[in-house]
């Protein structure tokens, strides 16, 4: 196998294990860390396609997925801060009576 | 080139299995990192050095440094649903991050020792600048756009509580 087809699996392996670890984990902390799991995935297999072609564009996408991973975190810890100070907790399922 | 490209991302599918079954949010945290700094040396021997970098100094560095700095804000400890008070554990946790942090380093060495500039073709950091600021120069300013609306986000979302509010 090439470097190219390992990076492929990683990359799918990485995804699948960021979607269940959103997917399973209540404790919000890591399940944005599990988002960036994935987003991290996604970037590999941008940087994988422009090194296959030998082209630059992929790591450019890859630029542009590092910008808004780095918006989102600081988005998504801001509204992790309000839940602990609302609810005194993580859990994800604290969240679960909101209204308005 | 091949083997360094397999064990490392066998180090990044481990290091993010351990990372999404940990207990405690701070190991999650130093496993993700170990992650990411597999995949930084995947990019590295896939012939995209800017890639790789970045990697390193924006999502290893500052990225996880914020989820640190918000670990810290919050006191995890107290509703008690964190196991554990902290001491007299074991050295568990510390020998698989031990090991495949060795496994990384071994590998760096020996790309810096034995195989200078191999692998595919390289994408060089002059390509992707000239066309950052070429055809993608919308993207680069929506993108700062977005970077722009993260931070006002941000502040937003982290402000103290007003006292009069009613919440």
């Amino acid at each position: 196998m090439s470097a190219l087809a390992v990076g492929l699996v990683t990359a799918g392996t990485l995804f699948v294990l960021g979607l269940a670890g959103v997917l399973v984990r209540r404790n919000t902390l890591i399940m944005l860390l599990s988002i960036e799991v994935m987003l991290n995935a996604a970037g590999l297999v941008f940087v994988l396609a422009g090194s296959r072609w030998g082209q630059p564009d992929g790591q450019v996408m890859f630029l542009l997925i590092l910008a808004l991973a780095a918006s989102e975190v600081s988005v998504g810890l801001g509204l992790l801060l309000q839940l602990h100070r609302r609810t005194g907790s993580l859990d994800a399922d604290r969240a679960s009576r909101l209204k308005g | 080139m091949n083997a360094i490209a397999w064990i490392s991302g066998a180090v990044a599918v481990l290091a993010t299995l351990l990372a999404v079954t940990r207990r405690r949010a701070i190991h999650c945290l130093l496993y993700l990192i170990l992650s990411l700094l597999a995949v930084a040396v995947l990019f590295s021997t896939l012939g995209a050095p800017l890639a790789a970098a970045l990697e390193v100094i924006v999502y290893a560095g500052a990225i996880m440094v914020l989820f640190l700095f918000a670990l810290m804000l919050l006191d995890l400890r107290a509703p008690g649903q964190e196991e554990g008070a902290g001491g007299g554990r074991s050295l568990v946790p510390w020998l698989g991050a031990g090991i495949l942090g060795a496994v990384l380093l071994a590998e760096m060495l020996y790309v810096l020792l034995r195989a200078p500039g191999g692998g595919p073709a390289q994408v060089a950091p002059a390509e992707v600048g000239a066309a950052l600021f070429g055809p993608y120069l919308l993207a680069v300013e929506l993108a700062s756009f977005l970077l722009l609306v993260g931070l006002v986000g941000a502040f937003h979302l982290g402000r103290p509580e007003p006292k009069g509010e009613s919440r």
